[in-house]
């Protein structure tokens, strides 16, 4: 099984005629992901990469089944290239792009909610599920098929953890980067319970950063929804009130948001919680050993 | 990006939300002749700075001397003004070396029955914007919501429709205020809530917000500001930018595409990706040692921005270590490990650094830097890399 993502999965690629798009729909088409289309206004009828590219979603859409997208378009329009895809009927949204407007993503949010399709990201590396299905940015080879879902706010950050999961012989079902800004399309809470009931996910491992109160909601969630083993990390320790963190999204404001009120919200619904970044892997590892 | 008060309120002015009658000066003289052309009885005289705390804090030079002060001469505004510009002011958001203060605020007073607090943020809890407010006016908000959050009423309203009248009265209603205020309360809010949307704020805050003695409601203070994203459809905002209310090594920074936030302490980071910079930091003072700064040279790091990254960490006379961090994806670590010893050369360095790659062609990366002779202390695992560079920094 695994989660959003797999080998069924025909992917558009939303920009796929800009420098970052065309670079990534070769690491994705190399990984052995379908993409089957491209979709750049005014430039329909070309290929890249050796794929058919289309003047909007829609047609893309009728003329090689599409049923998920990467969209790497400039920030400006990416409002506008996540609600063509969800118009399109689209069931899987993974918007990389970073710097997104935040009142844009007001209006998006809205939309997604009111449609049948899941949003990841803005500000995401991406989606993976090992050796069947790469969508984004992250790099391929560090994953291995196995038995943990990853769910994250950070890019680099979700790699150290998912190499130490693959180095410690664990693997990962599927990795879901959500994105680092205030407002995105999946939360850690809707993730959780897809984890729940993918068969192949024996335990999950989260990583918050400081900031809102996404991590708190996940911890009520867990405590009396997820029966799986759960481990998790929060960054930013150490960051002072008030400073932006370089995510949109990571800024302690109003004395909320802290890593220290994070981490005992976590603990407090029996999630093992790594204290170092080093630690993530047998983070997990300790969770499984309890349950 | 932040703002000052006098710009905020030309805003607010333009967008029909009451603001008192004022001018900005910059000098002691200008600021007589704005009170006497404001003409009132009396008027108060405001540092404009963009750190809060005002009217708590105190200048460097003179320690008598608050940021906000009441003043009931052309005399005294001068006297006020006279000392405020140029002088340091020391608030709770300032630290303690202060802001210089380079413009005053004079402002007419205004017969005030109550003080209130209003403030506009988008909120992640909800996905939408949303409008606060509370009785408590003048305080601190986030003391308010602490202690007594019974006493902070809210609305979500909807991005394009706006504040509906109904919400707005229903905010004035929990604010006990009277009947006859409720047409100016509603304006007041819908205005600002418009205002919020059209130019894609990230906060605006009054507080206090008064009600006048005839009923009135008044932004006796504003503070906004921007969604830096979206400043591409704003043109006539980054005029209002003040690049001497920044930290200069931040703004250095921004220019050569880096994130950086300045710190306390003595280990000088630099790391790819958000996430895994903070918890570079974090793993820093688990292992006993101080970050002196949060530094995310983003996903494709080339020589010129790890030299000027480089450059940025050293003019920090604090730095007594730097450590590098480098999760290899997309970025292989051969151009990486090129990129830090080309920058290591031309900037000469005068600290020990420690560097710690993992990811893509991680074997030939730390290959290149072992037989490149250059002096740098290579780490294999991120708690290896924390000690080393602790140890280093002394």
């Amino acid at each position: 099984m695994s989660i959003l993502v797999g080998k069924e999965t025909r992917l558009l690629c939303q920009g796929i005629t800009g420098q970052a798009g065309e670079f990534h729909t070769r690491g994705c088409l190399d990984y052995g992901t379908q993409v089957v289309a491209g979709c750049t206004p005014g430039k329909g009828g070309q290929e890249v990469a050796g794929v058919p590219v289309f003047d909007t979603v829609a047609d893309a859409v009728k003329q090689t089944g599409v049923n998920a997208t990467m969209i790497f378009v400039p920030a400006p329009f990416t409002a506008d290239a996540i609600l063509e895809a969800i118009d399109a009927g689209i069931s899987v949204v993974v918007a990389i792009t970073e710097g997104v407007p935040v009142l844009d993503m007001v209006r998006v949010f809205e939309k997604v909610r009111a449609s049948d399709a899941v949003l990841i990201g803005p500000n995401c590396p991406g989606v993976i599920t090992p050796e069947e299905c790469k969508i984004g940015i992250m790099p391929g080879y560090i994953h291995r098929k196995g038995k943990v879902g990853v769910i994250s706010r950070s890019g680099t950050l979700t790699y150290e953890a998912v190499w130490q999961l693959s180095n410690l012989g664990l693997g990962q079902s599927t990795c879901v980067g959500l994105g680092g800004d205030p407002i995105v399309g999946t939360s850690f809470v809707d993730l959780l319970r897809l984890f729940q009931q993918d068969d192949e996910t024996e335990a999950i491992l989260m990583m918050g950063e400081i900031g809102g109160t996404a991590e708190e909601e996940a911890a009520a969630v867990v405590a009396e929804q997820i029966d799986k083993p759960v481990a998790a990390f929060i960054a930013g320790r150490t960051a002072p009130p008030g400073k932006r963190m370089g995510h949109a999204g990571a800024i302690i404001s109003g004395g909320k948001g802290t890593a220290t009120e994070k981490v005992a919200a976590l603990e407090s619904a029996g999630i093992v919680v790594a204290e170092s970044p080093a630690d993530m892997g047998t983070a997990v590892q300790r969770a499984m050993q309890q349950a | 990006m932040k703002i000052h008060e006098f710009q905020a309120k030309k805003l607010l002015r333009a967008a029909g939300v009451a603001v008192l009658e004022n001018q900005v000066c910059s000098t002691a003289s200008e600021a007589g002749g704005a009170f006497k052309s404001l003409g009132g009885a009396v008027a108060v005289v405001k540092a404009q700075i963009h750190a809060g705390g005002r009217g708590k804090g105190t200048l460097k030079e003179h320690p008598d001397q608050h940021g906000v002060q009441l003043v009931r001469s052309a005399e005294d505004a001068i006297g006020v003004a006279d000392r405020l510009l140029g002088s340091h002011l020391v608030t709770l958001q300032t630290g303690a070396a202060g802001q210089q203060v380079r413009q005053v605020l004079v402002e007419a007073g205004c017969a005030i029955a109550r003080e209130l607090y209003l403030g506009i943020v988008v909120d992640r809890g909800v996905s939408s914007p949303v409008l606060m407010v509370s009785s408590a006016g003048g305080m601190e908000i986030e003391k308010v919501a602490a202690e007594t959050p019974e006493l902070i009423f809210k609305e979500a309203f909807d991005r394009d429709a706006g504040l509906d009248a109904y919400q707005a009265r229903k905010l004035a209603t929990a604010l006990e205020l009277p009947v006859a205020s409720m047409r100016s309360a509603v304006q007041f809010m819908q205005r600002l809530c418009r205002l919020f949307v059209e130019q894609d704020c990230s906060l605006v805050e009054i507080n206090p917000l008064v009600v006048t003695e005839t009923g009135e409601l008044v932004a006796l203070d504003a503070k906004m500001s921007f969604d830096d994203n979206a400043l591409f459809r704003h043109k006539d905002l980054q005029e209002f930018r003040d690049l001497a209310e920044e930290e200069p090594t931040e703004v250095r920074a921004g220019e050569a595409g880096l994130s950086f936030v300045k710190l306390d302490g003595n280990i000088g980071c630099l790391v790819n990706g958000a996430g895994l910079a903070m918890s570079t930091m974090d793993l820093i003072k688990l292992h006993g040692g101080e970050p002196a700064n949060f530094l995310d040279v983003g996903g494709g790091a080339n020589v010129e921005q790890v030299t000027e990254a480089f450059q940025i960490l050293l003019s920090d006379d604090n730095v007594r270590a730097v450590l590098v961090n480098i999760f290899g994806g997309i970025m292989r670590c051969t151009t990486i490990a090129s990129a830090l010893l080309e920058a290591y050369q031309s900037v000469g360095f005068n600290v020990p650094l420690v560097v710690r790659l993992e990811g893509t062609e991680v074997n030939e990366g730390r290959k290149i830097l072992e037989e490149s002779g250059v002096d740098i202390i290579t780490a294999n695992d991120l708690t290896d890399a924390a000690k080393k560079v602790v140890a280093a920094a002394g």
